[in-house]
C-alpha cells in the first residue's frame, strides 16, 4: 500500500493503475455546480497539487462534522475537468471512472483515484471537516475542505493511460 | 393524531432507520460469498472497503451511504384497519421525523423546478403500496439514483421469449460502472406496462440466498461481462437476479429491469394494533 499526502507533486507521476493508496491531507468536495463557479469566479483555493473529490457529502453544521460522504458519478465532470488540470490539479477522486478524453488530459500530469461507491461511512470517518467555499451553492453542491487520514483509494486512471474502467 | 397512526409514523421512522444503517443478512452473506470466490486484487480491495463500511455505519449508527435513496414503501393492513388518508399521511410524517432523526438526505424535488421539499416527501411521494394481510407491517425500501437511474423496460414480442436474458444482460452492460456493481437485478415479466416495473421492484425485495435456474442463467450471463466491483474489473458484477411474472395479455411480453446497487437495504417493522 502506497502512501500519499496532499499537495501531490510529480510523485503522482509513478502511480500505475490498480495501485492501491492510503490518501491523506486536505482535498476540496466538488460536483457539477462547483465546477460551473470555479470555472466563472476561479479557485478560492490554491489548485497547485490540490485534489478534487467528486462527492456531495451529508454535513452536520450544528457539529461541524462530515456525517456521510461516498462518491458521486465522476463522467458528469468529463467535460468540467480539462480547465481544473490546466490550473494544478494532481489528482481527482470519484466513482465509476471518466471519458477517453479526461484520460488523455490527465496524460503526463494527474491521475485519478476510484473509492468505492456507497462507502459513505468509511469515508467520513477518514475525515476532518476545515472549512466550507461557495456556500452558497448548498449541502450537496458547495465546495468543502476536508482533511483526510488514510483513505483506501485505488489508481483507477494513471498518468500514463492506464485506466482500470476500459474494456 | 390518533395513537394508532402515531404507532405507524413510529414504525416508518424506525423502519427507514434499520434500512439505512444494517445492511439484510442475506445481502451481507451475497457480497461475503462473492468476495470469497474473487480472484481480482482490485476488486478484493473495494469489498474490504465494503465491509469495512457496513461496519462503521453499524457501529456509529449512520447511514451506508449518503445517498438515502427515494423511500419506498410497502404496507400489509388487516380488517381492523380503515384505508385512509390517514394511513398515508402517518407514513409522510413517518418519513419526516426520519429526514431529521436519522439523518436523510433530502432528496425529493419537483421534476421541472427541481425545488427541494427539505423532508423527503412531495407530491405523488412516497409511493406506498398496500396489500391485505393479517398484520399492520411496513417495509421500507430506500432506492438511490445511481442504480435507479440504469432500470428500463422493453415491450418484448411473444416471439421473443428466449431473448429475455440477453436484454437484462443489455441493460447492466449499458449501465457498466454506474449503479455501484456488485448489483441485484430485479426484473418484471408480463403485466402490462406500469405493472411490469412494479414486479420488477418486489421481486428486489425478496431475500437473496436462492435463485431458480431461470435466475441463475441471467445472473451467470452479467457476471460474464466483466464490469466487476465498481467498474473496476473482476469476477462479480451480479449478486443476483430476482424475477417476479405475472399474467399479460396474448400479445404482450413486458419486460422491465430494475437495478440495485450492492447497498441494497430494506427495513421491516411490524405496527402494534
Amino acid at each position: 500500500m502506497i502512501r500519499l499526502t496532499t499537495p501531490l507533486g510529480d510523485e503522482v507521476l509513478d502511480l500505475r493503475a490498480g495501485d492501491r493508496v492510503l490518501l491523506s491531507g486536505t482535498i476540496y468536495t466538488a460536483r457539477d455546480e462547483a465546477h460551473l463557479k470555479i470555472r466563472e469566479k476561479g479557485f478560492p483555493f490554491d489548485p497547485k497539487g490540490a485534489v478534487i473529490y467528486h462527492c456531495g457529502p451529508v454535513i452536520d453544521e450544528a457539529q461541524n462534522k462530515v456525517v456521510a460522504a461516498g462518491p458521486t458519478t465522476s463522467a458528469r465532470m468529463n467535460n468540467l475537468t480539462k480547465f481544473m488540470l490546466d490550473a494544478g490539479i494532481r489528482g481527482l477522486i470519484g466513482k465509476g471512472g471518466m471519458s477517453a478524453k479526461v484520460r488523455e488530459e490527465l496524460r503526463g500530469r494527474a491521475v485519478y483515484f476510484a473509492f468505492t461507491g456507497g462507502c459513505a461511512a468509511l469515508a467520513a470517518s477518514c475525515m476532518e471537516l476545515a472549512g466550507c467555499h461557495y456556500s452558497e451553492l448548498g449541502m450537496a453542491e458547495g465546495i468543502w475542505e476536508i482533511i483526510l487520514t488514510d483513505l483506501p483509494v485505488v489508481v483507477g486512471i494513471d498518468a500514463h493511460g492506464g485506466d482500470l474502467f476500459e474494456r | 393524531m390518533d395513537p394508532l397512526y402515531n404507532r405507524l409514523a413510529s414504525a416508518v421512522e424506525e423502519a427507514i432507520h434499520q434500512a439505512e444503517t444494517i445492511l439484510p443478512p442475506d445481502v451481507e452473506e451475497a457480497l461475503h460469498t462473492a468476495y470469497n470466490k474473487e480472484t481480482n486484487p482490485t476488486a478484493r480491495g473495494e469489498f474490504e472497503n465494503i465491509f469495512a463500511n457496513l461496519q462503521i455505519a453499524r457501529e456509529k449508527n449512520i447511514p451506508i451511504c449518503q445517498d438515502t435513496g427515494i423511500l419506498v414503501i410497502y404496507l400489509t393492513i388487516p380488517e381492523t384497519v380503515p384505508l385512509t388518508t390517514k394511513l398515508y399521511d402517518a407514513v409522510s410524517e413517518g418519513i419526516r421525523r426520519a429526514t431529521k432523526s436519522v439523518p436523510l438526505r433530502p432528496n425529493a424535488v419537483h421534476p421541472l423546478t427541481r425545488k427541494n421539499s427539505g423532508d423527503n416527501t412531495g407530491a405523488g411521494i412516497p409511493a406506498v403500496h398496500i396489500l391485505p394481510g393479517d398484520t399492520l407491517q411496513v417495509t421500507v425500501f430506500p432506492k438511490g439514483a445511481g442504480s435507479e437511474n440504469m432500470s428500463q423496460i422493453r415491450m418484448m414480442l411473444p416471439s421473443e421469449i428466449s431473448k429475455i436474458p440477453e436484454f437484462v444482460t443489455s441493460v447492466v452492460k449499458d449501465a457498466g460502472s454506474r449503479p455501484c456493481p456488485p448489483i441485484v437485478v430485479g426484473v418484471g415479466i408480463g403485466g402490462t406496462f406500469d405493472s411490469a416495473a412494479s414486479f420488477a421492484k418486489e421481486a428486489l425485495l425478496s431475500p437473496i440466498n436462492s435463485m431458480t435456474s431461470f435466475e441463475q442463467e441471467i445472473c451467470d450471463s452479467i457476471n460474464q461481462l466483466g464490469i466487476g466491483v465498481m467498474g473496476l474489473g473482476g469476477d462479480t458484477t451480479c449478486l443476483a437476479v430476482k424475477v417476479k411474472e405475472g399474467a399479460c395479455h396474448t400479445a404482450s411480453l413486458p419486460v422491465a429491469v430494475n437495478i440495485q446497487c450492492w447497498c441494497s437495504r430494506r427495513g421491516v417493522v411490524e405496527v402494534k394494533l
